[in-house]
């Protein structure tokens, strides 16, 4: 497909004190594509997304945007550049309603009041093109929605504007058979409208319904990105426990390990 | 309810419109999922007002309904601030004492150094200011508990107010503006013209919105229920108004006292300018959001910290209003002004009023509602002729009670999973 990715990270090193969770991780995002980033838990999926958010800041390392290199401290800068997160732990506010918690942050307002209408309406038509029937009220507060609802919620926020980049996290984790079915059906959608959407999933099927390429963490160090079409269910499961699986993942450094089986990088011990 | 289909005058509603009897089953449907509001408050207040108006027919006189509110505005007037600290979950112990801080600063600028009242209330207000944003940088910025910070300045404060008061020394207010605030009265027909103008422009908002939404094709509130809104309101007020403007001077010819005390439009302007602070603008947004989730309100691009200095500033400056208008009560400054029950009955003011003291739900109006109940109590015990300790009694218990209203419904919503 498209041949420039529309986000390209390079280099990026983040430590949480002595713990190094990111080692020179390399990703690249491209439009029109689903990216699935795969990776064992502890693997540093979630830290990667908080980097590209602004939530976390990098220790090192640089984000090119659309071709432009950008630096992103907070998330409002990965929001202006058109960036959104769906998280795994959802971030609504459950004391607001629906409305409410889709603008939170970047309210429509008319002078200093709120326009409360029209954001109203632009919900409610982000609702219906994502084909949501199952909320009885725009009003209903976030308290009262369950699991798959509160997904969708999640999922219309981070639609609702016109985003270039859509990060979700786990989005499928907590939902039954026929929502995972509708999630993931958005989620391609998402990308046929020419939006890049990384999807962090620990289910395969799911992966390997939607993404075209799969990008796969193996202790802080991104192990392989490949297309889709050209690595097998197992090789990813490979990857994702081992770090590598034949000609992909880490290199093994012939100096230090010659032997080709070992688990190889610098990292060891770590845990899985 | 008697009217049985309203009319939906909007060109194309998507859900099936609300009527009356929906609205009605809807609201009950809330309470009994958990989410009661004010209307413990409210049910609190009418059976107060009805057993002490049996026990001592002197409750029900215009002029203890004048003095309800002179007695109340203080505290009300500090509740209300509180609120602000309480929808993020935090709470304000030196709040009492803060008042009692910008009071001395108040009673010491007028009287003591001799400037006008205007540059008094001003170094007041200024005061309750910087000590609000004192406690909140303390608070946001080096993160001590807010419960902490303000327990110590709740101490510090008492010596603040003893070191301005001169050891003890109290400080008589004399300035006629000062001292109207409590104690004067509004001409009996500007009363009914800000009543006038308060429904007029309440159901100008009403109505403006209902139109609005329905033009739209939005779920409006059958119009009946708007209708009834304002009629309420109008009902309320222009009752209230009646009742302030009869005479109530023992002797006429004396003294003639009668009109709305101006502490009832200052509460009034406060309660809607902090009521549009809240709901209206994207400020009050946020406060909701970082009460009912912080994380999710830092990760929504909202400034968190601001938003905590800026709730102990709003509330260390209502404290600095209610301080000036119990100096201006009491016609002085003593070492207790702020100090004793005030901090305590205005957090319970909050609290009964059905403000959270789990962050996240609450509105101004709570603590006008709260600061009813707790000036009701207060005065209808006085006239019982019970001694301030059954006082205190009944009004921790009325806290308690509160307090456990809250914590009960809150298990309630989330056992039944509504709002």
């Amino acid at each position: 497909m498209s041949a420039t990715p529309l986000l390209e990270l390079r280099g990026i090193d983040k430590s949480f004190g002595p713990v190094q969770v990111l080692r020179d991780v390399a990703f690249a995002a491209y439009p029109g594509e689903v990216t699935a980033l795969v990776g064992d838990n502890g693997a540093g999926k979630s830290t990667l997304v908080k980097c590209i958010s602004g939530i976390y800041s990098t220790d090192a390392g640089q984000f090119i945007f659309d071709g432009q290199p950008v630096s992103i401290h907070s998330p409002r800068d990965a929001a202006s550049l058109g960036i959104e997160v769906v998280y795994q732990d959802l971030a609504l506010c459950d004391n607001l309603d629906i409305v409410q918690n889709m603008f939170l942050g970047r309210e429509k307002r008319r002078g200093i009041v709120l326009d409360e209408p029209t954001m109203e309406q632009m919900a409610a038509e982000t609702l219906a093109g994502l084909s949501v029937r199952t909320v009885k009220s725009l009003r209903q507060h976030v308290s009262s929605l369950s699991g798959g609802q509160r997904q969708t919620v999640a999922i219309a926020k981070a639609v609702l504007w016109n985003s270039r980049l859509v990060i979700l996290d786990e989005p499928t984790a907590a939902l039954g058979v026929a929502q995972t079915a509708q999630v993931l059906e958005l989620v391609r959608r998402l990308a046929d409208n020419g939006l890049a959407v990384v999807l962090i999933s620990h289910n395969m099927n799911d992966v390997f319904a939607v993404s075209d390429r799969i990008a796969a963490l193996y202790l802080g160090q991104m192990v392989a990105q490949v297309k889709t079409t050209d690595i097998t269910h197992a090789q990813v499961v490979e990857l994702i426990t081992a770090g590598r699986s034949g000609e992909l993942g880490l290199v093994t450094e012939p100096a230090t390990n010659g032997n080709g089986a070992a688990p190889a990088g610098s990292t060891t011990g770590g845990v899985s | 309810m008697s009217t049985t289909v309203v009319k939906q005058d909007g060109p194309a509603a998507v859900t099936p419109a609300p009527t009356v009897a929906t609205h009605v089953r809807d609201y009950w449907r809330r309470v009994r999922g958990g989410d009661i509001g004010a209307l413990p408050a409210v049910l609190g207040l009418l059976v107060l007002c009805t057993v002490f108006s049996i026990m001592r027919p002197s409750f029900l006189t215009a002029g203890n309904f004048a003095n309800l509110f002179t007695q109340g505005a203080a505290v009300t007037l500090i509740a209300m601030g509180l609120v602000f600290v309480l929808l993020l979950g935090e709470i304000d112990l030196s709040a009492g004492f803060a008042s009692g801080v910008c009071a001395a600063v108040l009673a010491n600028v007028v009287t003591v150094l001799g400037y006008p009242w205007y540059v008094a209330v001003a170094a007041a207000v200024l005061t309750g200011m910087v000590i609000g944003t004192t406690l909140g940088v303390l608070v946001a910025k080096i993160g001590i508990p807010s419960f902490v910070v303000t327990l110590a300045g709740f101490l510090a404060f008492q010596g603040v107010v003893l070191l301005l008061m001169e050891e003890g020394r109290n400080i008589s207010v004399r300035d006629s503006v000062l001292v109207a605030i409590a104690n004067r009265n509004l001409p009996p027909l500007l009363g009914w013209v800000l009543a006038a103008v308060a429904v007029a422009g309440y159901a100008a908002v009403q109505l403006l919105r209902h139109r609005s939404r329905a033009a739209r094709g939005l779920v409006t509130d059958p119009f009946a229920v708007v209708l009834a809104r304002i009629g309420g309101l109008a009902v309320v007020l222009g009752l209230a108004v009646y009742v302030l403007n009869l005479e109530r001077s023992r002797n006429v010819l004396i003294s003639s006292l009668k009109g709305v005390p101006i502490v009832v439009p200052l509460i009034a302007v406060l309660l809607i300018v902090w009521t549009f602070v809240l709901q209206r603008t994207s400020y009050g947004r946020h406060i909701y959001a970082v009460g009912g989730n912080k994380e999710a309100a830092r990760r929504a691009g909202i400034n968190v910290d601001r938003i905590r200095i800026s709730v102990f500033v709003i509330c260390s400056t209502m404290a600095a209003v209610g301080g000036i208008v119990a100096a201006s009560r009491a016609n002085s400054v003593d070492p207790n002004t702020g100090g004793s029950n005030v901090l305590l009955y205005a957090v319970g003011a909050a609290v009964i009023g059905g403000t959270s003291l789990f962050g996240g739900k609450g509105r101004v109006l709570d603590a006008v509602l709260g600061g009813a109940v707790v000036a009701v109590i207060d005065n209808g015990m006085g006239l019982m002729g019970y001694s301030s300790g059954v006082k205190y009694v009944v009004t921790g218990v009325v806290l308690l009670l509160a307090a456990s209203v809250d914590a009960l419904s809150r298990r309630r919503a989330a056992a039944t999973g509504s709002r």
